[in-house]
């Protein structure tokens, strides 16, 4: 396996106040691996980063062999690299088929309307309402679309922000479900979740972010069976 | 016949502040920022098709002919290329820079940017070799078919440039729908109006899709030049002052952000204005009320309904 994506002292700052704290992690080919924490640990900066919407201080962050900190964040999706963001933030006002085609908008192939089609086969609501202004959907099938348009781009490398917050436990088993088709599919996964179990079940690998600092990493079995992971995020003594 | 008279009459207004509102109404969706400099985008493009009639049809003008109706895509052509490099290069040299600035920043720019063209046309229009001193206002050539005398359909009497006008927002119009909705770059621009980071995320270059913008108003607002100097016959550096003002309020009217709702906007303006012009009675009434009313009405939509005629609830971004 080689490393699909390799982070490297990466330091992010709000002003003085730093967010990430010289923080490294690697994302082999094939793996989920899963960055967890609470809210305010920094998972959501740290992803940010990497999709160049915010630039770190210092550090690295080598995606497929190419350093992507001076990259525009508009190029970087044709590198392969897509991002689900926090709160699925679909283009309300526009219809499903037309944000699904906006994750398409760096491709140029032909392919799109293959694809569009495995999108709709994934999650068969979308096809459903295909027409309908995205905003009108509950948070569920909106986060389907958000994983949909992501995957329109055809990327090597997902990276998704918290797919199950504020989802049922039903809507949250069939989004994480959905998450290991796509591994299985072939695409490398990097799960960001304050919902530690869910995560770390399907996680090749975890990481354990506080206050934006790593301080744990493992297997994503040896994580859940660390006394200090049970105790901290899933809420047993 | 007093009726039918003042919609056209209304209907030919709103068709021109229609065409200049869509430039404040794109841009404002795209960056939330009242380009104050707009309204001089369209005194630019009258001026554009002026220069384009003095270089190449300058015996035309000379002899007080009417330029040949092949002349007019020639001369659209001259105001939508003077317009749209003066708005692009304003958003290179005074906009961009300042994209992360406080918004009262930009706000202050633009009004810089007014006074800035209106007086380089003052001073240097006709500094230009051949070129008329634009101190005063200058004569807009007259074309045939779209100049020259009125149609009259009993009693109404509908000008030439009225067609073009009215004619102009139609197709500019459909041509709008067509590129926001059908293309992928018409989707581009609805998608960083709504979320400019998740637009990023899609691959969108979000300062290409800006330009874009300022390329649409400008197009939009040097047809409007070209059919306010076929109306007035003639057309001076300050006519994007009151015009400007008037579409800005056009597109608060009609829901600033909405493209339909500037053209709704737009209509709703002008046909108001020859109204009262019309039908107010004693002494509020008449032209030299038509700029209260119009501005009353804009009150009015203000206190009752803020978002403006189509606009949606603006809702802050979390």
């Amino acid at each position: 396996m080689s490393a699909m994506l390799e982070v490297k002292d990466l330091v992010v700052s709000y002003g003085k106040i730093k967010a990430v704290k010289g923080i490294s992690f690697t994302v082999d080919q094939g793996e989920v691996v899963s960055l967890i924490g609470t809210n305010g640990a920094g998972k959501t900066t740290t992803l940010r980063t990497i999709s160049g919407l915010l630039r770190p201080v210092s550090g690295s962050i080598v995606f497929d062999g190419r350093d992507l900190t001076k990259v525009a964040p508009h190029e970087i999706v044709s590198l392969g690299l897509a991002h689900s963001p926090e709160g699925r933030r679909i283009f309300p006002k526009l219809s499903v088929e037309e944000n699904l085609l906006l994750g398409a908008f760096s491709r140029k192939d032909k392919g799109i309307r293959e694809d569009l089609a495995a999108a709709f086969e994934l999650f068969p609501i979308l096809e459903e309402r295909r027409a309908q202004p995205a905003g009108t959907f509950s948070g569920g099938e909106q986060q389907m679309l958000a994983m949909g348009r992501a995957m329109m781009s055809r990327p090597k490398m997902l990276m998704l922000d918290e797919p199950s917050m504020g989802l049922s436990p039903l809507m949250m088993k069939r989004i994480m479900t959905t998450v290991t088709t796509l591994q299985q599919q072939g695409t490398t996964i990097l799960l960001v979740e304050q919902n530690a179990q869910a995560a770390l079940r399907r996680a090749t690998k975890g990481y354990v972010l506080e206050v934006g600092s790593i301080v744990l990493s493992g297997t994503g079995k040896e994580l859940l069976a660390s006394d200090d992971v049970r105790k901290a995020y899933l809420g047993e003594d | 016949m007093e009726l039918a008279q003042q919609l056209v009459n209304g209907l030919t207004l709103g068709s021109l502040y229609a065409l200049i509102a869509v430039g404040y109404t794109v841009v404002y969706g795209i960056i939330q920022l009242i380009n104050f400099a707009h309204g001089e985008i369209f005194m630019v493009g009258a001026f554009g098709a002026l220069s384009t009639a003095l270089l190449f049809f300058r015996s035309y003008v000379d002899g007080g002919e009417m330029l040949p109706f092949w002349a007019l895509p020639v001369l659209i052509v001259g105001a939508v290329a003077a317009s749209v490099a003066i708005a692009v290069l304003m958003e290179r040299i005074a906009y961009r820079p300042l994209r992360n600035a406080p918004r009262l920043a930009p706000l202050i720019t633009a009004i810089g940017i007014s006074v800035f063209l209106q007086e380089a046309v003052r001073l240097l229009y006709g500094k230009i070799p051949s070129f008329p001193d634009a101190k005063q206002k200058v004569p807009f050539p007259q074309i045939e078919v779209v100049s020259g005398p009125a149609f009259n359909l009993g009693g109404v009497t509908l000008q030439r440039s009225t067609i073009f006008t009215v004619g102009a927002l139609v197709i500019c119009a459909a041509g709008l729908f067509y590129f926001v909705s059908r293309t992928k770059t018409g989707r581009a621009m609805q998608a960083v109006s709504q979320d400019p980071d998740t637009a990023r995320l899609m691959g969108i270059n979000v300062d290409r899709i800006i330009v874009v913008a300022f390329v649409i108003g400008a197009t939009l607002a040097a047809v409007a030049g070209i059919a306010q100097g076929l109306q007035v016959t003639n057309i001076n550096f300050k006519m994007g002052f009151l015009a400007g003002l008037k579409a800005f309020t056009a597109a608060v009217l009609g829901g600033i952000g909405n493209v339909w709702g500037a053209v709704i906007g737009g209509l709703t303006l002008g046909l108001v204005e020859a109204l009262a012009v019309q039908f107010i009675p004693g002494t509020f009434g008449g032209s030299p009320w038509k700029d209260v009313w119009a501005f009353a009405l804009l009150i009015l939509v203000l206190v009752f309904r803020p978002q403006g005629l189509l606009g949606a609830k603006v809702v802050d971004r979390a």
